[in-house]
């Protein structure tokens, strides 16, 4: 479903994307781990076209991304929640729903209840600004957002970011979810354990290279991942 | 689509101009304003135009631009000109009008000319690009002989009349009130939000930005033609960096992103410095005093409370909440 092959990415002379390559099948859970300033976001950025890789390319449901628009992919069916939950804190949570539908051309009652289903706490705030809500609640709100556009595949940068435990654990198990009901999933994470639990397979990066990869379980098993990321 | 609040806070801006405009037509008709205060309407319907247009930008769509008055110089003399060389062929019910679209039209054009390379730029180009269109284009007036040069354009029919004014503002009310309440202006409004997350949602970001910029960039053009038929001569110089700040200033001071807010700042600003003309040469101090004031005031939360508690906003809520419960009994 997505390929990425080669991919190089630069911030002026920062070289933070080395030579990646990964691919995403259709319906599978795909992690991406590693620790901070590895350049999992660069590659989500690099995906969604906010950011562009000086070699290789991006396929996606067999086309070439490399050079779209970041605004045309969402058409296409690739969603994106940005890192640090990036919602329209000035509008209500309803608002902020309609305009994740924007690409739909019309707001569909349906698909709000779905995401009312999946986060019932979204419903009972559904006027409230989207600036007052809790952390918890605005992951909700972004994950919300995103499935307002049907998407096909999800990209989620680090959704467990700074949220309690027990959060974590409900916002991976919405993720497994919507996997279930057909969304294949690209997972940027930093807590690996959550991460690999959940995927398919996983890529680990460490200063922009990817350095190992596998079955979720597998990796889980590894000495090395262990050590590095699961704390022993 | 529109819920009934926006309706009723448009309903309300609607009636407060009407409402302002039948006041001075009838103490008009009975004799009740005096001249110089006759002089002032044309002014104050224009400074309406232009605060309203700016606040498209600045506080809808949340990109500072400090050109304002460059894309009304445009307009202006394209306006005028036109004026002069139709001024025999045309009455003036065709030939006005069509002043002030062409006046509009031109200055959209150097909108898109100036927006299409600098609004794809992420950061704050927008504003020292515009600021030195600004600049620029009046030195290039200045330097042209078609336009009068440093002494001026002169020979426009002075057709600006109040009435006239009103009308465009209405005009310009009903164009810029269903944009921003459209599809359209949520998105122009989504982008100042939270720019990534807008594009994420499939929003054209460089699209709506044009969009909003040159829509404003028309309106600036288009008061600047009923500005150049106000007076019997126009010159480059009165565009300056001065008047696109007046202009800011009625922005900043109505309130980003409120319409209401800007239509009530540019009245005040503008009767102000006649009202204390003995201020005339702290004017620009004053200003700059102001903007802090207002800035420390949005920020400050006892303020806001202050500030909410005053806003027509709060009161149409309660209205609203008011007749759905009536409804429901
Ligand atoms: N806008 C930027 N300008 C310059 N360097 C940047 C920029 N954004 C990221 N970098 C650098 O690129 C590298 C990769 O950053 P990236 O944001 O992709 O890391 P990450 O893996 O997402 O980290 P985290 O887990 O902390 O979010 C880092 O060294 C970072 O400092
Ligand atoms: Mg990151």
């Amino acid at each position: 479903m997505l390929q990425v092959n080669n991919i190089n990415v630069y911030y002026g002379k920062i070289h933070a994307v080395k030579d990646i390559s990964f691919h995403v099948d259709s319906g599978e859970i795909v992690s991406l781990i590693g620790a901070n300033g590895a350049g999992k976001s660069t590659i989500i950025h690099t995906i969604s076209g906010l950011l562009r890789s000086k070699t290789g390319n991006i396929q996606f449901l067999g086309k070439d991304i490399s050079k779209t628009e970041a605004h045309k992919l969402v058409y296409q069916g690739l969603a994106h929640v940005p890192e640090g939950r990036r919602i329209f804190l000035e509008m209500t949570v309803m608002e902020n729903l309609e305009m994740g539908a924007y690409s739909q051309g019309k707001v569909n009652t349906n698909d709000i209840a779905d995401v009312f289903e999946r986060f019932p706490r979204l419903k009972e705030r559904q006027k409230q600004i989207a600036g007052t809500l809790s952390g918890g609640e605005q992951q909700m709100l972004a994950i919300g957002r995103a499935l307002m556009s049907h998407p096909k595949l999800l990209m989620l940068d680090e959704p467990s970011m700074g949220l309690a435990p027990l959060l974590v654990e409900q916002i991976f198990h919405i993720i497994q979810e919507l996997n279930q009901a057909g969304t294949t999933v690209l997972l940027v994470e930093q807590n690996a354990e959550m991460a690999l639990q959940i995927a398919n397979r996983a890529y680990v990066l460490e200063s922009g290279h990817v350095v190992l990869s596998g079955t979720g379980k597998e990796l889980m098993e590894s000495d090395r991942i262990r050590k590095a990321y699961l704390g022993g | 689509m529109q819920s009934k609040k926006t309706v009723v806070s448009k309903m309300i801006t609607y009636g407060m101009v009407i409402l302002a405009f039948v006041i001075v037509f009838a103490l008009d008709q009975s004799g009740l304003i005096s001249r110089h205060m006759r002089s002032m309407l044309v002014p104050i319907g224009i400074n309406i135009i232009l605060a309203v247009s700016l606040n498209l930008t600045v506080g809808f769509l949340g990109e500072l631009t400090l050109g304002h008055a460059g894309f009304m110089s445009v307009g202006a003399y394209a306006g005028c000109l036109f004026s002069i060389y139709t001024a025999d062929l045309l009455p003036l019910a065709a030939r006005f009008p069509l002043a002030m679209l062409l006046g509009g039209i031109v200055a959209a054009v150097f909108g898109i000319i100036i927006g299409v390379p600098v609004l794809r730029l992420k950061g704050d180009y927008l504003a020292i690009v515009t600021l030195a269109f600004g600049e620029i284009i009046r030195s290039v007036i200045i330097n042209l002989n078609f336009t009068g040069g440093a002494s001026g354009l002169k020979g426009t029919p002075q057709d600006s009349t109040y009435p006239i004014t009103f009308v465009v503002i209405l005009i310009m009310l009903f164009v810029i009130m269903n944009l921003v309440e459209s599809k359209h202006g949520r998105a122009i409004t989504a982008i100042r939000d939270n720019r990534i997350a807008a594009e994420a949602c499939g929003i054209n970001i460089t699209y709506y930005k044009l969009l909003a910029f040159v829509v404003a960039a028309f309106f600036a053009g288009v008061a600047g033609v009923l500005f150049g038929h106000n007076y019997s001569i126009l010159t480059a110089g009165t565009f300056d960096y001065n008047m696109s700040i007046e202009i800011l200033v009625m922005v900043v001071l109505g309130g980003m992103g409120s319409i209401r807010g800007s239509i009530i700042a540019a009245t005040v600003i503008t009767i102000l410095p006649e009202a204390l003309r003995f201020l005339e040469d702290y004017r620009m101090l004053i200003y700059a005093v102001v903007l802090i004031i207002v800035m420390i005031v949005n920020a400050s939360p006892r303020f806001t409370g202050m500030r909410d508690f005053l806003s027509p906003k709060t009161w149409i809520a309660i209205l609203t909440k008011k007749n759905n419960g009536k409804e429901a009994a």
